[in-house]
């Protein structure tokens, strides 16, 4: 398997297929810890973690925050008000100082595409990104496919379609990479007006039929509309949109009978998805968000690791005992 | 002839002067601050004599698209540091936009205060281009005729356009009765919006917003259309896709008194060059396609544009070491303007020297209307010699400017400038540790992928 060398987590476009296997495979065994009566292990005891949130945000940083705890990493959160970036601190200048700290990862969460990027740049730390702008998403692409693979146990040859905001969505960039390149047929589906330019070029197929996109799909992961931000111009009303695109019982009628349904939360019900779905037997919405937390131990275990080349965690079998062993004995 | 006076006699090199149709081996003789003479094995008789051979001799170059941000943003450039960088490019004359801040020059006191300056402590001819509009506010006109005639050579509101068309036509009528040239920045803000990266794949998968190429050409033909209503002479300003091409190739078609420009990033650089959100990528109009590119070089070989002029944008790093939707727009552009546009256009026949010179010199100068340009008996000895094949590294620790902002930092460029002269006074061009002649790389059109 692959060796992890990347400091940082920007995105699932600068991920190769192998390396999107890697996390996957590593959250297994940070699955099963997250299941234990203990949920605690040694891993990255010492290290640091910063989340360092530009957007209010509950869940990701909840997520990020139980993660880091779980591998024995110090977490501090920092929420920058938007009041303080008027105050005139930079990205950067906050970057270096929170690294003058010595901590050892920054998970960042901004309002504007690429500044995890610009972040990663200026600072030996690593980066983990939390969501930028518009741009990616990487660790709610990284357990949807977790989830997908451990309900349909693969993500090759899937036909997977994700509906809603495509033009202002990240999660629906992040999904769109990692799904194609781990062998996934992808269909976006949005009103027209929410179709991004060139979307094409990712190669998915573009259709603004929701009976098409929910046709023929393994899974459906519906996005959440914003329509405080900039989605409502692009659409009439929160009721036009849920008669036109909503995911209800009786447009799932048509589906394969096993369609996963999946949400990146939180879920407007009555707009996108109805209560009935969003709570019913295809729903693995849930299980998305206890998947979170594994997924973003593996990606924080692989990149605090990245520099010091150490030895992967145990695969879900055979070896694990062993490092099982090693585990319980830094506990004691 | 006074003793004091002084005389230099530039021999042996290939002097290219397109204004007066010269290009051969002939010598140029100057006296004092003007050209005494032009011919083949001039007599030294005095002066001193400055060996060209193997080296183009030119007008001085003219880059009639520059910030200089003096005064208000001396912390980003002055007009001594940003007259410094243009005679490090081969640079004798620049026209200064106006957009100042706090206070933009759209006044004859403005535009004195500047001249003022420039006179003092200008290392290049500086000339004034005045506001179109009321501290480029875009809701009054500005007073023309009082800029005209205290030295402004035409009216612009770059860095944007006069959003408001009755405004514009009225302006345009005010340029003509006072025959003084427009310089449009053509971006129909209700398309462009608060896009910052041309509108594409590109920009999609980067998550920023997009400026769609409509936003320039739309205005490109709207301005055009007022300029063939009210007969004024418009210059359209850094033009950056195929579609203002066509359009401007269609206008000039018909006779109609249309110029245009477009800047070296257009030429050697494509959207792809954001991917990683270097905020020099940033810059507006946007970078465009290669398609652009081609077509760009095209209108440059053609005559449709007339022009290259550097869109010279200082920024501190304060204001472009930040997330690039927040980050300025605009590059530096004078001490590499030749140095790229040799490198891409000759490198690839796209043009001739002679070609280029007309383009960075002669064609500049006539359409600002200013004596310079041309080296004819009695011209301003304003002069530069090229080494024409020297390639040379771009390196950020030889900056004259007082901003770094620039994405060609490392760039193998071609042509290198060994000497200037300014009204006839020599001034050094190279920085006093050189340039790099080691390693870089050209890179060229859409080529920066990482």
């Amino acid at each position: 398997m692959v060796k992890w060398v990347k400091k940082d987590l920007l995105g699932l476009e600068y991920l190769s297929r192998e390396e999107i296997e890697l996390v996957l495979y590593t959250a297994d065994s940070f699955k099963e810890v997250t299941t234990r009566q203990i949920k605690k292990v040694p891993a990255l005891r010492g290290k640091t973690v910063v989340n360092l949130f530009y957007e209010p945000s509950t869940r990701t940083r909840t997520s990020f925050e139980l993660a880091a705890k779980r591998l024995s990493c110090d977490v501090i959160n920092i929420a920058v008000e938007a009041s303080s970036v008027a105050k005139g601190e930079t990205l950067i200048d906050t970057g270096r100082n929170v690294e003058a700290l010595n901590i050892d990862i920054i998970v960042v969460r901004h309002s504007s595409s690429g500044a995890p990027y610009i972040l990663s740049r200026a600072v030996k730390a690593s980066v983990v990104n939390a969501g930028d702008g518009w741009h990616e998403h990487p660790t709610q692409a990284l357990l949807d496919m977790y989830t997908l693979k451990s309900k349909l146990g693969r993500i090759e040859g899937l036909s997977v379609s994700i509906i809603g905001d495509i033009a202002h969505s990240r999660v629906a960039r992040s999904n769109i990479w990692g799904l194609t390149k781990l062998g996934a047929k992808v269909t976006v589906c949005a009103p027209p007006t929410l179709i991004p330019i060139g979307i094409e070029k990712f190669g998915v197929r573009v259709t603004s039929d929701i009976d098409e996109a929910i046709r023929g799909a393994d899974a459906i992961n519906v996005l959440r509309m914003q329509f405080e931000r900039d989605s409502m111009q692009a659409f009439p009303s929160r009721i036009e949109y849920f008669k036109q695109y909503g995911i209800t019982e009786e447009r799932l009628e048509k589906a394969k009978p096993g369609l996963v349904v999946m949400h990146p939360g939180p879920i407007n019900r009555g707009v996108e998805m109805s209560s009935e779905v969003a709570d019913g037997p295809r729903s693995v919405i849930l299980e998305q968000v206890t998947n979170g937390i594994a997924v973003r131990m593996a990606v924080l275990y692989l990149v605090a690791n990245a520099k010091e080349h150490l030895t992967l965690p145990s695969p879900p079998s055979g070896e694990r005992k062993k490092v099982r062993g090693k585990e319980t004995q830094f506990e004691q | 002839m006074n003793s004091s006076t002084n005389r230099y006699l530039i021999k042996n090199g290939r002097l290219i002067d397109p204004a007066n149709k010269i290009d051969g081996e002939f010598d140029i003789l100057i006296a004092g601050s003007k050209v005494e003479s032009v011919g083949k094995g001039l007599k030294n008789n005095n002066a001193e004599v400055v060996d060209a051979k193997g080296k183009i001799v030119a007008p001085g170059l003219v880059d009639m698209h520059v910030h200089l941000r003096e005064p208000g943003r001396e912390d980003k450039e002055t007009i001594e540091t940003g007259t410094l960088a243009a005679i490090r490019g081969g640079i004798t004359s620049v026209a200064a936009m106006p957009n100042l801040e706090p206070q933009a020059v759209d006044s004859a006191g403005m535009v004195k205060r500047v001249n003022d300056i420039a006179k003092a402590k200008a290392r290049a001819n500086v000339f004034v281009i005045g506001a179109i509009t009321r501290n480029r506010e875009g809701k009054e006109l500005a007073d023309i005729k009082g800029m005209k005639r205290h030295g402004a050579v035409a009216v612009s509101d770059d860095g944007a356009s006069v959003q408001d068309e009755r405004l514009l036509s009225a302006a345009l009528k005010e340029a003509k009765k006072n025959s003084i040239l427009v310089i449009s920045h053509c971006d129909d803000r209700r398309i462009s919006g608060q896009g910052v990266i041309n509108e594409g794949f590109i920009a999609t998968k980067l998550g920023l917003r997009g400026i769609p190429k409509s936003a320039e050409y739309e205005f490109v033909r709207r301005d055009i259309e007022l300029a063939k209503k009210t007969g004024a002479s418009l210059h359209i300003a850094h033009v950056s896709c195929k579609e203002s091409c066509d359009i401007i190739r269609a206008a000039k078609r018909s006779h109609l008194a249309i110029t245009a420009e477009t800047a070296p990033h257009y030429f050697t650089l494509t959207e792809e060059c954001c991917v990683t959100y270097d905020t020099n990528t940033k810059m507006n109009p946007p970078l465009r396609t290669k398609d652009d590119v081609a077509a760009i070089k095209k209108a440059l070989a053609d005559g449709v544009i007339d022009a290259i002029a550097s869109d010279h944008a200082p920024h501190s790093l304060h204001d472009k070491d930040i997330e690039f939707d927040k980050a300025a727009f605009g590059i530096i552009g004078l001490e590499t303007s030749l140095g790229l546009a040799a490198a891409e256009l000759i490198g690839n026949k796209t043009l001739g020297w002679a070609g280029l010179i007309a383009r960075m010199s002669s064609n500049p100068a006539k359409i600002l209307g200013i004596k310079r340009g041309g080296l004819g008996k009695g011209a301003t000895a304003d002069i530069v010699i090229i080494d024409p094949d020297k390639e040379w590294i771009y390196e950020g620790a030889s900056i004259a400017s007082k901003s770094k902002n620039s994405p060609f930092i490392g760039w193998k460029l071609k042509g290198r400038v060994t000497e200037v002269f300014v009204n006839g006074t020599p001034h050094p061009p190279l920085s006093p540790k050189g340039r790099g002649e080691g390693e870089g790389k050209f890179l060229g059109a859409s080529l920066c992928h990482t």
